[in-house]
């Protein structure tokens, strides 16, 4: 579904991302992993056709990013913004149905069907109690749930989310990624999720992408991709603190 | 209930998904009946008052062809069709126009507070209206003079310098956008500081263009600005989904498939451009591009299919209506009367809505 080979991003003369290959099939669950500035969230731009590769080639369902323009990459993948601030007053609802600007007659806007999409996206991630609530007075947990509803909304097959869970208290750290769980498991949906916390990611992934440095350090299943030493080498901390929060 | 409550509550009222559609029939129809009372009241009255009924007679017989026997003088016929209607209709093309630019500049820069002039047309315009008192040559540029016809050139120049300052890259970060309209806006004011202060007798020239109006309004004006106008309105419109996909900024907008650096280009061109021929046309008249947008948002959301047109309505009934306080009052200029309905109208939902407006 994904593939990234060799792909090399220079930000200036600083390389982010060094000669990174990974495919990631539809269906799969993966976490990238990572101290900060390892290259995790350039990935996902990468993968998004946000940013072109120096080198390299980003292929999204069989076709090359670099050929597909946004609305074709909007329709194959969804991207759960980081939290970002709205200029006007905006209902819930209005903010799930931008999930379907890719899908709406571009002069008319929402057809039947993107209403029926709207409406099940917002009952599939549980935040119908929130309708016609202004967006930027909610908690940031439940913003995140929005933005969420939004990019299920857009019914892509792959759905990218970038640290979806900081700011976010336990409990709703774990709504999240239970749901997400639950969108991979029951729809199917294609999970590329870049997480700080190693625990969340141990717990709710069965795949991580460990990433140091814009290199690949490691990709596999969380016991073989935490072991202690590569916690100590990549992180730089001591491997005990890691393992009693997995 | 005062009118601010009235708002809220429409807003409250909605709920579920039917609030996707916040009655935008109602006031899409409330606003087509102010913009037609505006109009006949705006042709209705004046020095020289003429019958609604005489007016309505008059417009039919010449605009519609209809068969109405005159119960009106001959001069109220041409006062109607040659001086007030050019100048209702002027009113109307540049308020529609105006809360058009303004709602599509403050989605696309993703700011409450931006207006048409943001980015430096308002002062691009007075320096090429000051520039053109200053020359000794009085030309006549597709029915426009020249004060006019340098306004519309300074307006679309000041963006335009503005846009290729602020690049970074390849890109024009809307923060970068801001402030260079702002430095280059306060250059241009210098310029149209030493320019009225050099210009003598003509400074009450380049102040009644400062202040705005429709006193000197034409048919021949209008029918050069009013297309201009029209077309970039309709373009802006169409390219509602671009400034939907904006309002959670340029990224999230990139991935709901917005090519945000192209719609973004497009979407300043086009705002200027109305904004340049309003401003030829009137002179700078504020708060219609800033007030209206924001009104129309607070009774149906912030759904730029929605907001463009309602705003370009609401503008033009504003306008119609503030040039008809003007004249009654004595010819005063129309930016007067705008800013002294608009600004405590605007401060009244400021307080009303104060969690609405964050930056």
């Amino acid at each position: 579904m994904i593939r990234l080979d060799g792909v090399t991003v220079l930000y200036r003369d600083r390389a982010a991302l060094r000669d990174v290959t990974l495919q990631v099939d539809a269906g799969e669950r993966v976490a990238v992993i990572g101290p900060n500035g390892a290259g995790k969230s350039t990935l996902l731009r990468v993968v998004a056709g946000l940013l072109a590769p120096a080198a390299g080639t980003v292929e999204l369902a069989g076709m090359p990013v670099a050929r597909l323009d946004r609305l074709a990459v909007a329709r194959r993948l969804a991207v759960v913004p980081q939290l970002p601030t709205l200029p006007f007053a905006t209902t819930v609802e209005e903010v799930v149905a931008l999930g379907r600007l890719p899908h709406e007659h571009p002069i008319r806007g929402m057809r039947p069907g993107d209403r029926a999409a709207v409406a099940a996206a917002i009952e599939r991630v549980g935040v119908g109690h929130l309708l016609g609530r202004d967006a930027r007075e909610l908690s940031l947990g439940e913003r995140q749930l929005v933005l969420l509803a939004m990019a299920v909304a857009q019914g892509s097959p792959v759905l990218v989310l970038d640290e979806p869970t900081v700011h976010l208290d336990l409990r709703h750290q774990i709504e999240v990624m239970d749901l997400v769980g639950d969108l991979n498991a029951r729809d199917g949906t294609t999970i590329l999720a870049v997480l700080h916390d190693l625990g969340l990611a141990a717990h709710f992934f069965p795949r991580l992408v460990l990433l140091d440095r814009g290199r690949i350090v490691a990709d596999g299943p969380p016991a073989e991709v935490l072991a202690p030493e590569r916690i100590r080498e990549v992180f730089g901390v001591d491997p005990e603190f890691v393992h009693l929060r997995v | 209930m005062s009118p601010g409550s009235a708002i809220l509550a429409a807003r409250a009222g909605s709920t579920g998904l039917a609030g996707l559609a916040r009655r935008p029939v109602t006031v899409a129809a409330v606003g087509l009946v102010l913009l037609a009372v505006a109009l006949v009241a705006g042709i209705a009255a004046g020095t020289v008052p003429i019958a609604p009924a005489d007016t309505i007679g008059i417009l039919a017989r010449r605009l519609l062809g209809l068969h109405v026997t005159p119960t009106w003088t001959a001069a109220a016929e041409t006062i109607v069709i040659d001086l007030r209607l050019p100048r209702v209709l002027s009113a109307m093309v540049v308020g529609a126009g105006l809360a058009t630019a303004g709602a599509a500049f403050q989605g696309l820069l993703r700011n409450p507070l931006a207006d048409p002039y943001v980015l430096g047309t308002a002062s691009g315009a007075a320096l090429g209206a000051a520039i053109a008192v200053l020359i000794p040559v009085r030309a006549l540029i597709l029915q426009f003079g020249l004060i006019h016809a340098l306004a519309f050139v300074g307006a679309l120049g000041a963006v335009l310098v503005v846009y290729r300052l602020s690049r970074v890259g390849a890109s024009s970060p809307m923060t970068s956008l801001l402030l260079t309209g702002y430095a280059v806006s306060s250059l241009l004011a210098a310029g149209l500081a030493m320019a009225m202060y050099l210009s003598g007798a003509g400074l009450r020239q380049i102040f009644s263009f400062l202040l705005g109006g429709f006193d000197s309004s034409s048919w021949g004006r209008l029918a050069v600005a009013a297309p201009l106008i029209a077309l970039a309105s309709l373009g802006i419109l169409l390219r509602a989904r671009a400034l939907n996909g904006m309002l959670l900024g340029d990224d999230a907008a990139a991935h709901l498939g917005v090519d945000v650096r192209r719609e973004r280009a497009i979407l300043l061109a086009l705002a200027s451009l109305a904004t340049a021929a309003a401003v030829s046309v009137s002179g700078l008249i504020g708060f219609v591009g800033l007030v209206g947008p924001h009104v129309v948002r607070l009774l149906v959301g912030p759904n730029a299919r929605l907001v463009l047109p309602l705003a370009a309505l609401l503008g033009a009934s504003l306008m119609v209506g503030a040039d008809l306080a003007a004249r009654l009052l004595g010819e005063i200029p129309v930016g007067v009367v705008t800013a002294v309905i608009g600004a405590p109208f605007f401060l009244a939902l400021l307080r009303r809505t104060r969690s609405g407006y964050e930056l």
